[in-house]
């Protein structure tokens, strides 16, 4: 038996916004939907931009990428600002678990110390480097064409700001809330050889022009392989090094991780798929900015994790620049 | 020694001050290449007080909240039918010019505050600026899920972004924020951040968010209420900027000084649209424009100039002008819209007598004396069949773009006209105040996409008015016109019961 309440129902008179109507025609829109397509203003611009007097303040021009209509780069998650809070918070609340169990067992205290001091060393000064990936995310969501992507571009700036955030909790969660391994963590990253490639690749991502060109170099070659080496390779051997408790810290990371690349596979996709001009442009970037991070990674995956581990990354980028049509 | 635990405040530094780090591989300026050309000088970043401390796991918890509560109304809205409880059909226009002229407006604000969020060299100062980036992007979220609703039963909602685009008036706020997100980053800042979220918030936000309150609009209301804990982060923001960079050099006053002056006019002026508004088109009145500009301008605002004057900001010497100007204000705009009715998306009606009564006691010394005879006249004029139109195209100002039809205040009959010649061009202006913008930057505003020369010009589908109205996608005899005898009121009669 269900029981049935009774609504008084009245005829709309239309389903949806005209816009939404054109594209995907008459009948109920979803959320997203509603949200996200054309809201970027197109026409009739008043002024030119101060800082950029040959375009208009919204100018696809401001990448070498075309496409004749922006809002193919959807995203497969679907998040507009709410489910994208939603998510977020849901998976904060695991690790904000995870933190506090880390903290109330004590097993940061327990942490062998030549573990403690790799962490310090090599996997905290990564917080400096999320704010790299925060700039050039948040460059695309500034100068980018499209609702569409430039929303998820600020999503994913958020939550690069999130993971700085998250590696400096880790730190504090190992020196007993005293902030004195970020200070050391610092200044690895400012001036330990491991780590001075990786900072130059950084500072020279975020002086690049073109927003997808940052959007290659940062989400694309650089986050491919980071991911690899920190939230798989490193995660195996932490593992079988008497580091799993650590694991409950990266939790957030390695999962987020695997959540963005679902949705920069698919503009990665999109963008090669639409046209030879494209695809050239995007492999021509690639080209460049995969032997800057060649360079800029090999002292650090070798300190973490070996000679052999910057290869392993190397072929996962090949495997997933293949995926969407691009063989370099 | 036991260790010593950080504070909340030096914990929050180290999550976000502590996060950036001086370049050895690139020039900064390469990265934040925009900082200088203003003029303003910073000399360290560091001095920055953060205006509110969220980290991004609380920002996160908290949004997620209210986000949850916030879309339960709308689904019970739109399930129970929200939109016939509201006070009376007429009311919903309100609503139509919100989210045809101030929601996409969000979105202009979103992208200035990415913007901002990106090119300015303090971390501190950026990542605040980023969190109300995400914020503005919600707003326009959040707004076209609450009209959606409506839009499914009224006209004039489903072209709200085509219209923004194109649509004579639509060009006032359009413009505004097109100014804000060419200028330079601080500007940006004074403009968006301080000017219009700190001094004029209550001036917009309030009006329209009570109206829905007072007129029974669950969707909208919700919709202020859920995001009057976002404005006041942005307040702070606003605030701090301000302080921050007439704090780093004396030099930056004057230009801050210059700012304040140009965008508090054009917010003022774009406030046009909020005077008449609440004076004319909410059945349940809230307050006149005049109150609201009395409370939140001339007694908020003058505390706040109090309190920037030790850093020698002094309150823009036009606020005379607006003091009488506000007797005027609503009157003056509401009758353009009655005139050029055939061409706006949202339907207008003369004032009933009960409204006019309102109206008389409420501008005592301007109603009775200058427009209710008007409106008689109109309304007398209606009644015989003859409803007045004006077809001919007005004259609009260069930089704030409203029809030149404000009057001096010496003389309320006489319309103001002001003129600068620029590159043996002439440019016509409304104000005193919108005239000196131009002066100070016509290069810029020579620029300005101005709906009636591009009409002329032919680039609104070319031809006559029906052409216009067809290149607005203005669907006639439907969204337009009066409200009498449109498509909205046969239905809400219709709802009601009425015949
Ligand atoms: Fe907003
Ligand atoms: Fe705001
Ligand atoms: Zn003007």
């Amino acid at each position: 038996m269900t029981i049935e309440i009774k609504t008084s129902t009245l005829k709309p008179i239309r389903n949806t916004y005209a816009h939404i109507e054109r594209r995907f025609g008459d009948k109920p829109a979803t959320r997203y939907q509603e949200a996200t397509y054309d809201v970027h203003s197109t026409h009739n611009f008043h002024y030119k931009p101060l800082w950029d007097q040959d375009r208009e303040i919204n100018d696809p021009s401001r990448t070498a990428v075309v496409m004749r209509d922006w809002y193919d780069l959807k995203d497969p998650r679907q998040f507009y600002y709410g489910p994208y809070v939603q998510n977020r918070s849901k998976m904060q609340e695991n690790a904000e678990n995870n933190f506090k169990f880390f903290e109330k067992r004590g097993l940061g205290e327990s942490l062998d110390s030549s573990l403690r001091e790799k962490i310090i060393e090599l996997v905290i000064p990564m917080r400096h480097a999320e704010v790299a990936a925060n700039l050039n995310n948040m460059y695309g969501t500034a100068h980018g064409t499209g609702t569409a992507v430039t929303q998820a571009l600020i999503y994913e700036a958020m939550d690069r700001f999130g993971n700085a955030q998250y590696f400096s909790k880790i730190g504090l969660a190992l020196d007993g809330n005293t902030g004195d391994s970020l200070a050391t963590a610092k200044e690895h990253w400012m001036s330990n050889p491991a780590w001075q490639g990786v900072r130059a690749y950084c500072e020279k991502t975020l002086t690049i022009k073109d927003w997808f060109e940052a959007f290659i170099a940062q989400d694309i070659v650089l986050d491919t392989l980071i991911n690899d080496l920190y939230y798989r390779q490193f995660d195996e051997w932490l593992t079988q090094n008497n580091g799993r408790d650590l694991l409950l810290l990266m939790e957030f990371m390695q999962d987020r991780a695997k959540d963005s690349q679902r949705w920069s596979d698919s503009v990665l996709k999109v963008v090669v798929s639409e046209s030879e001009h494209n695809a050239n442009q995007v492999l021509a970037w690639i080209s460049t900015w995969r032997i800057r991070a060649q360079e800029a990674l090999e002292p650090l995956a070798s300190a973490l994790l070996g000679d052999k581990a910057l290869a392993d990354a190397f072929a996962v980028l090949e495997k997933r620049l293949t995926k969407v049509g691009l063989n370099c | 020694m036991s260790p010593k635990k950080l504070n909340l405040k030096d914990k929050y530094k180290l999550l976000t001050r502590d996060l950036d780090w001086e370049f050895s591989y690139e020039d900064r300026k390469e990265a934040f290449p925009y900082e200088e050309f203003e003029g303003i000088k910073i000399t360290d970043w560091d001095k920055w007080e953060d205006p509110f401390r969220l980290t991004m796991e609380s920002y996160w918890k908290y949004q997620a909240e209210k986000e949850k509560k916030l879309y339960a109304i709308y689904d019970a809205f739109a399930q129970n039918n929200g939109q016939t409880n509201v006070t009376d059909a007429r009311y919903v226009n309100a609503l139509k010019l919100f989210l045809t002229g101030v929601s996409p407006g969000e979105h202009a604000a979103h992208l200035g505050f990415a913007f901002t969020g990106r090119q300015m060299g303090g971390i501190g100062a950026r990542v605040a600026a980023q969190m109300q980036s995400i914020d503005e992007l919600r707003h326009i979220q959040t707004q076209i899920h609450a009209m959606s609703h409506y839009n499914k039963f009224f006209d004039g909602f489903d072209e709200f972004n085509h219209m923004h685009d194109r649509l004579w008036y639509l060009s006032v706020p359009k413009s505004f924020f097109e100014d804000a997100r060419t200028a330079g980053p601080f500007e940006f800042m004074i403009a968006i951040g301080f000017s219009f979220e700190y001094v004029l918030t209550n001036l917009l936000f309030v009006p329209f968010m009570s109206g829905a309150a007072y007129n029974g609009d669950m969707a909208t209301v919700t919709f202020g209420f859920s995001a009057q804990s976002d404005e006041a982060r942005h307040m702070t923001l606003g605030l701090e900027i301000i302080k921050f960079l007439l704090e780093q050099h004396e030099d930056n006053l004057p230009i801050v000084q210059k700012w304040l002056d140009k965008w508090l006019w054009r917010g003022y002026r774009l406030l046009t649209l909020v005077a008449m508004m609440m004076d004319y088109m909410l059945p349940q009145k809230v307050m006149s424009w005049q109150e609201a500009w009395e409370l939140y301008f001339e007694d908020a605002g003058g505390a706040l100039f109090k309190d920037l004057e030790r850093y020698g900001i002094k309150m823009p010497d036009y606020t005379d002008t607006i003091k009488q100007e506000k007797e005027h204000l609503s009157h003056q705009a509401w009758w353009i819209f009655y005139q050029y009715t055939h061409a706006a998306a949202f339907h207008t009606w003369t004032p009933s007598a009960e409204e006019m009564d309102w109206l008389s006691e409420k501008y005592p010394d301007t109603f009775d004396k200058y427009y209710r005879p008007r409106w008689e006249l109109a309304a007398e004029m209606e009644a015989k069949g003859e409803r007045f139109y004006t077809t001919g195209l007005p004259q609009l100002c260069q930089t704030c773009q409203i029809p030149m039809a404000f009057t001096e205040m010496s003389d309320p009959t006489q319309v103001v006209y002001r003129e600068s010649i620029y590159n043996d061009e002439r440019f016509h202006f409304c104000s005193d105040p919108c005239k000196s913008i131009f002066d100070n930057e016509p290069e810029k505003y020579v620029n300005a996409w101005l709906p009636v020369h591009q009409i002329l010009q032919g680039n609104c589908g070319g031809g006559g008015l029906d052409k216009v109205i067809e290149y607005y996608h203005l669907e006639d005899g439907v969204a337009n016109l009066d409200f009498e005898g449109s498509p909205d009121a046969e239905r809400w009669k219709d709802w009601k019961g009425v015949a």
